[in-house]
């Protein structure tokens, strides 16, 4: 029989420290379900999400039933709607209205991929779809966009860089009633993974299958217990600590997933690697960081923390699933991390510093709440400038950025939910971008070797 | 199939009784008990096998979840699989 430790550790993980898978999250191709008339393929579109995902969630249930691990989230992620506008012309919010429903139907938590891939330019359907996002985004509550804007083969397409700063501005303030909930939604990513199970950007690569399953796990709760019980050990051990700790999490993700897709009848994908906190209290990345000795998530020693974390979760989690893939890794999502929000609120993290992190950790800029005057240029920059990291250092960068209309440094924004509230943070200075950005144009593909 | 039942509280006499008469009652066989008493703090582990149940899973959870709360201690039911995914290779 099992060791009653062992057993005793887990039982803790789960009820103590909240471990939990994250998300499982279906991803569907819709590209059978395109069509010349718009009306038909969004019918089409409809019909095939009711059908494949009719159990979902159920099925998401039965397994927490079963094996007492909560699943937060049960999601679906999408072909780019983009490539079905293409086939098809008309107002691609016609898409978002039949994902709504179609979310309703099934009962699941969001709906990603009212998306476009536009890193080395724009195709049929892309613009259109851009432009649609603000609208799709204010009518609806469970759809997530993204736009992928760059990559490190293409370069950066920054005529789409222009756009996402005013797509990002408009889509705050036809929400600006529901404190701008709409951009919270809404991801602009550089390098986007065809496979990332997480929110508001996942979306069904057209390089995957037909159907699959795909699976997120957290525990950033998790990590920082276990090095709490190793207040002095050197850094060495630090790392051991959490490659041995993220191993755990992620059998976890990898027993969940491929439990639900042999219920489901669909083939597992992959599990995505990330510690991925919530605003409750004992689960937020920041705490880890502090806990391993910085006084403040943002002060000098962040990154270098950051970096450590990263590496020993993937190191971690490797081992312990079939395939990994998604975003896999720390994710610093200011709104969603209580550690974040205070460390923000008190002016100790700066957007600045956030952004040196991005360099080394998962994703990017995240949920971070900015002035509302903000021009469409300056948040064009912000996202040229992380799109940039990602290109050159060969990884996922993303931008969230909630622009904060009428409100100011001293303001919060709350969205409720595992999105979280948070204060408006500063922004450098108020020096312009716009000519910049105003060029347009692309931005090379980097040189991959002579690293420097 | 089997489960894994946890138990942790203050020790008190009855305990294991209480336990097992609960799952007598759901018609769940107790395969092995492991239990140990730290400064007065109990911590049992059952694994129980639970092919022939006559309630269904949740229901078993949640009648252990009650009787805990009734004997103030903390029970848990969780499927053995998830231990041995997490401390097996």
């Amino acid at each position: 029989m099992l060791n009653i430790r062992d057993i005793m550790e887990t039982v803790t993980m789960i009820q103590e420290e909240n471990l939990d898978i994250r998300t499982i999250t279906m991803g569907l191709s819709l590209l059978d379900c395109a069509d010349s008339d718009i009306d038909r393929s969004a019918q089409k579109v409809y019909n095939k999400i009711t059908r494949q995902a009719e159990k979902l969630v159920s099925t998401g249930e039965e397994i927490e039933h079963m094996y007492g691990i909560p699943i937060i989230n049960k999601r679906i992620s999408v072909t780019p709607i983009a490539m079905l506008a293409a086939a098809s012309g008309g107002d691609p919010v016609k898409y978002a209205r039949a994902l709504e429903k179609a979310a309703r139907a099934v009962g699941v938590n969001f709906i990603g991929g009212y998306s476009a891939l536009v890193h080395k330019g724009f195709a049929a359907g892309d613009r259109e779809l851009i432009a649609s996002i603000p609208q799709a985004l204010a009518e609806t509550e469970h759809i997530c966009s993204s736009v992928n804007i760059g990559s490190t083969k293409a370069g950066i397409n920054m005529d789409a860089v222009a756009l996402m700063g005013k797509v990002v501005r408009e889509a705050a303030e036809l929400t600006k009633d529901r404190d701008c909930i709409g951009p919270a939604k809404l991801v602009v990513f550089c390098n986007a993974p065809e496979d990332n199970p997480f929110m508001a950007g996942a979306f069904h690569g057209p390089g995957e299958p037909d159907c699959v399953l795909n699976v997120g796990v957290s525990g950033p709760g998790v990590v920082r217990a276990a090095l709490s019980k190793c207040p002095d050990g050197d850094l060495s051990e630090v790392a051991d600590i959490i490659k041995r700790t993220a191993f755990k999490i992620t059998r976890m993700g990898q027993l969940v997933g491929s439990e639900a897709s042999r219920r489901l009848g669909i083939p597992f994908g992959i599990v995505d690697l990330s510690l991925a906190p919530t605003p409750a209290v004992g689960d937020s990345v920041a705490h880890i960081l502090e806990e391993m000795g910085l006084e403040v998530c943002g002060t000098h020693g962040t990154t270098a923390a950051l970096a450590l974390l990263n590496d020993a979760v993937k190191k971690g989690g490797v081992m312990a699933s079939s395939h990994v893939g998604g975003l896999s890794g720390a994710f610093i999502p200011v709104t969603e991390d209580a550690g974040m929000i205070d460390a923000a609120r008190a002016g100790d993290l700066s957007i600045e510093k956030l952004e040196a992190m991005t360099a080394v950790c998962s994703v990017g800029l995240d949920m971070i709440v900015i002035p509302g005057d903000t021009t469409a240029e300056t948040i064009s920059a912000i996202i040229a400038d992380e799109a940039a990291i990602g290109m050159v250092n060969s990884k996922t960068t993303a931008v969230r950025v909630i622009p904060a209309i009428d409100k100011n440094v001293g303001d919060e924004l709350s969205f409720g939910g595992l999105l979280g509230s948070g204060p408006v943070m500063p922004l450098h200075n108020n020096r312009s971008s716009a000519k910049f950005i105003h060029r347009g144009g692309r931005i090379p593909a980097p040189m991959q070797s002579l690293k420097n | 199939m089997r489960a894994i039942i946890s138990v942790v509280g203050r020790d008190t006499v009855g305990i294991l009784a209480r336990v097992s008469q609960a799952c007598a009652e759901c018609n769940a066989n107790i395969v092995d008990v492991t239990q140990s008493v730290l400064q007065e703090m109990f911590a049992m582990v059952m694994l129980v096998d639970i092919t022939d149940i006559s309630v269904d899973f949740p229901a078993l959870s949640q009648k252990l979840n009650d009787l805990g709360e009734e004997i103030g201690m903390v029970i848990h039911v969780m499927h053995e699989d998830i231990f041995n995914s997490m401390h097996r290779i």
